[in-house]
């Protein structure tokens, strides 16, 4: 019986999601045994020309990782998707953008001008911008688009399984490898993370008073965060009530709080507006003005509600960038 | 016009995406050749209206390989941005997360990337040419050493950090949370133990690489040589510092011909657009521009490990040192223009980070539970740099007066090897191909020259991907001559 051929792939990404497969430590040695790498970039010199050559659905599953941000990743990974039985989604970049998606706020034209010509580091009086196409002398040069807008995966191919986070944690990444091995798979679509809110495990539920009220809308940097509470309750903004829970509640451990790369539960469509509700109904105030002024004291709202979510989130993207 | 091309897409085992174009003459001879850099995310646009302290949360995701390299850049810029500086317990555990992470990325190259070219060899098959072959060939005790101290190490920087894949725990005057006592005892054999560890490699590598008379040429050779400026930050006594100190360039006979704070980048270092990749390339304004060339002339530089050491006048811990004058006897004195002794100067600098750590797990402030000075000052700029793996980098940051992001710039550690990667794979290129004749192994040689740099295309540019390799041979006629492929 031949192993099961798993390939994994990078797209607009960082390479995180390649070291939280290196980081199974001893475990990625049964990995190997089990499975049969045919593809991985990092780390061994298979080629798409390879994956081209093997017969349609002949990988058993895929782990692409990355948000779609250049011609060339499309390409890839409709490939990927024709040669594969199985994609799955892995990290929060595929998933829902990640912080990559954070570029919707701009667009092409804007991320250009201050990369190439703006900042104060650049040299470039003839104002050049890489282009699709260099002639040269000896012949031409070619380079992927860059799209104005970052896409997910899954608006991109079609998508099985996602596995949530930035990166993926050890434990849901060896659960989701072995519940494809031995074919337990939940429904097509599912994301392969427990169903709950990060409220609902974080450590500090019990630190929690009958009822958070938001008075005023603290920075980490402003105050000394205690080690104990609910970051809510200290008024520092926390993502966990619009967060899936699932994430080993690492962050909070380090005494900081949540910045959703786990995205939303099941239940929920719009990760932001459902952090948005949520603060909204921890708010004390009297009046209008006083709700306005508490609104005002949080700063990058859309930078902080969707943190990693904005492309998959129902704007999509910031609209008439100027 | 002549157009026969190779086509080398992508290059492997490194962190990120790149081809490499190379132009034939009529002769069959290299005319020229690209090395191209196909992506870009632009953090430095989507930077703009976060509110600074979340950056540190944030410019980790340039990098999941090296994001406590961002995470520590960014913090310092808040440092400088809030004028606050970091308790003493603050900066121990800062320093102790930063010297763990050194050694765990530098182990990473060795023996994922780089290591396996000399430890299977440069024209071994290619399909074991990678981790899984090294550890057939070193042994599953060898193997069984590292990925320990690998899991060690991270262990540490996740306990610190919250997490190991984009830590957390640093914030603007310190750190988010203290360093207890026991957690001193847990990983004082964890030093030990890399200190060991590392030893045992540099042998390996005494007896694979520098016992092997053909590899020594190689690294010696012509082919992997160019004569450059070198950068890299030092302590007051000029030793190699990757948290902190003053950036030290010297030319290219060694001597000093530079010596800034970080917030001085703006007067010595200027960036070069190319249109023909989506990097940018880093150079010495003072000596400027003048084109893909070594020398004294040229205002391009080297950054990372060799540079490092050639910028320095020695390391700061004894082990590490007896090392470094080993190294450069061996070579022939200082500075050493071999791109290949990257690989050396890489474990060199493993060692000291093993050493520093073990220092830092000794350090009576560690456990102080006064981690972190509040920031009071109006913010409005700030500059930060470390020394991360792969080079120098600068996080540069300006700010309305609550601290939201108004422009941010990033000099990113591979951007300042670009030029000098681009004119190793030139050069070998050259030195290797002739007449038109290629063969896979000669490929991997040519895709050898900017291994030793460990660059992070990631870090550069931003995105990640491959495609298949390839090399065809092109007629005039746009004609496929000869195609060949590595399996």
């Amino acid at each position: 019986m031949p192993k099961p051929k798993v390939a994994f792939y990078w797209c607009s990404s960082c390479g995180g999601c390649e070291e939280s497969i290196v980081d199974l430590h001893e475990d990625i040695l049964k990995v190997v045994e089990a499975v049969d790498i045919v593809f991985w970039p990092v780390a061994l010199d298979f080629k798409l020309k390879d994956v081209e050559a093997m017969p349609d659905g002949s990988i058993a599953v895929s782990f692409i990782n990355g948000a779609i941000r250049m011609s060339e990743q499309e390409e890839a990974v409709k490939l990927l998707r024709r040669k594969s039985q199985l994609v799955v989604a892995h990290g929060s970049c595929a998933h829902l953008g990640g912080i990559p998606g954070l570029a919707n706020l701009w667009d092409r034209k804007s991320i250009f001008a201050r990369v190439y010509r703006e900042v104060p580091s650049v040299d470039n009086p003839a104002g050049i911008f890489p282009q699709d196409q260099t002639l040269t002398p000896q012949g031409t040069l070619d380079l992927p688009s860059f799209y104005d807008t970052v896409k997910t995966l899954d608006q991109t191919i079609d998508v099985d399984y996602y596995l949530p986070g930035c990166a993926p944690p050890k434990d849901l990444i060896l659960a989701a490898l072995k519940a494809i091995l031995t074919c337990e798979l939940p429904p097509k679509g599912s994301v392969l993370a427990p169903k709950t809110t990060l409220c609902d495990t974080c450590p500090r539920k019990d630190s929690k008073p009958e009822k958070t009220v938001l008075k005023d809308i603290k920075r980490p940097h402003q105050v000394m965060i205690d080690p104990e509470k609910c970051f809510l309750d200290q008024g520092l903004i926390c993502a966990g009530p619009a967060t899936r829970s699932g994430c080993g509640e690492k962050c909070i451990k380090a005494n900081m709080p949540c910045r959703g790369c786990f995205g939303p539960t099941d239940e929920v469509q719009d990760q932001g507006a459902k952090l948005l509700s949520a603060l909204a109904s921890l708010y004390d105030v009297s009046d209008e003005a006083e709700a306005q002024k508490l609104a005002d004291s949080i700063v990058d709202l859309s930078g902080t509600l969707y943190r990693f979510s904005l492309p998959a989130s129902i704007l999509r993207r910031k609209q008439g960038v100027a | 016009m002549n157009s026969q091309r190779i086509t080398i897409n992508p290059i492997t085992r490194l962190e990120g995406h790149g081809k490499i174009e190379i132009f034939l003459d009529d002769k069959g001879d290299v005319a020229t050749a690209a090395l191209q850099i196909p992506e870009l995310r632009g953090f430095e646009k989507f930077a703009e209206g976060r509110p600074a302290e979340e950056m540190p949360r944030i410019t980790p995701r340039i990098c999941g390989v090296c994001p406590t390299t961002h995470h520590m850049a960014s913090v310092k810029a808040l440092d400088a941005l809030y004028q606050v500086a970091p308790t003493a317990a603050g900066k121990a555990i800062r320093e102790l997360m930063y010297s763990a992470f050194m050694l765990e990325d530098h182990l990473l190259h060795f023996f994922f990337l780089g290591g396996p070219d000399f430890i299977m060899g440069p024209q071994s098959a290619p399909a074991g040419r990678n981790i899984l072959g090294v550890i057939g060939k070193v042994g599953l005790e060898a193997a069984g050493k590292l990925i320990r101290l690998r899991r060690e190490c991270r262990a540490l920087i996740e306990f610190i950090g919250g997490k190991v894949i984009h830590p957390v725990g640093c914030l603007p005057g310190g750190v988010s949370k203290p360093f207890p006592e026991e957690e001193r005892r847990r990983y004082k054999p964890t030093a030990e133990f890399g200190v060991e560890f590392v030893r045992f490699v540099l042998k390996v590598f005494h007896d694979l690489v520098l016992g092997n008379k053909e590899y020594l040429d190689l690294i010696l050779g012509d082919i992997y040589k160019h004569k450059t400026y070198y950068m890299g930050m030092v302590d007051e006594r000029n030793r190699v510092n990757f948290y902190d100190g003053l950036i030290r360039v010297v030319d290219p006979d060694g001597k000093e011909f530079a010596k800034f704070a970080g917030q001085d980048y703006l007067q010595h270092l200027a960036e070069r657009v190319e249109p023909w990749t989506y990097v940018k390339f880093l150079y010495l304004k003072k000596v400027g521009w003048k084109g893909f060339v070594d020398g004294k002339s040229s205002g391009v530089y080297r950054v990372a490990p060799l540079a490092r050491l050639n910028a320095a006048e020695g390391m700061a811990t004894p082990l590490a040192q007896e090392e470094y004058q080993k190294m450069y006897a061996a070579l022939g004195g200082k500075p050493a223009h071999n791109t290949l002794a990257y690989h050396w100067a890489r474990l060199i600098e493993a060692l000291y980070a093993a050493e520093r750590l073990r220092e830092l797990l000794e350090a009576p402030e560690l456990t102080d539970p006064d981690v972190r000075n509040i920031p009071t000052a109006v913010p409005k700029e700030g500059i930060g740099v470390v020394e991360a793996p792969r080079g120098t980098l600068f996080h540069h940051y300006q700010t309305d007066s609550r601290g939201i992001i108004t422009k941010a710039n990033l000099l990113v550690a591979t951007q300042n090897n670009q030029a000098a990667m681009s004119m190793s794979i030139a050069k070998a290129a050259a030195g290797l191909i002739k007449g038109g004749k290629v063969s896979e192994g000669l490929l991997n040689m040519v895709e050898m020259a900017f291994r030793p740099y460990d660059p992070c295309m990631a870090c550069s540019t931003h995105a990640l991907g491959e495609t298949p390799l390839v090399v065809r041979v092109l007629d005039s006629g746009r004609r496929v001559v000869r195609e060949l492929r590595r399996h």
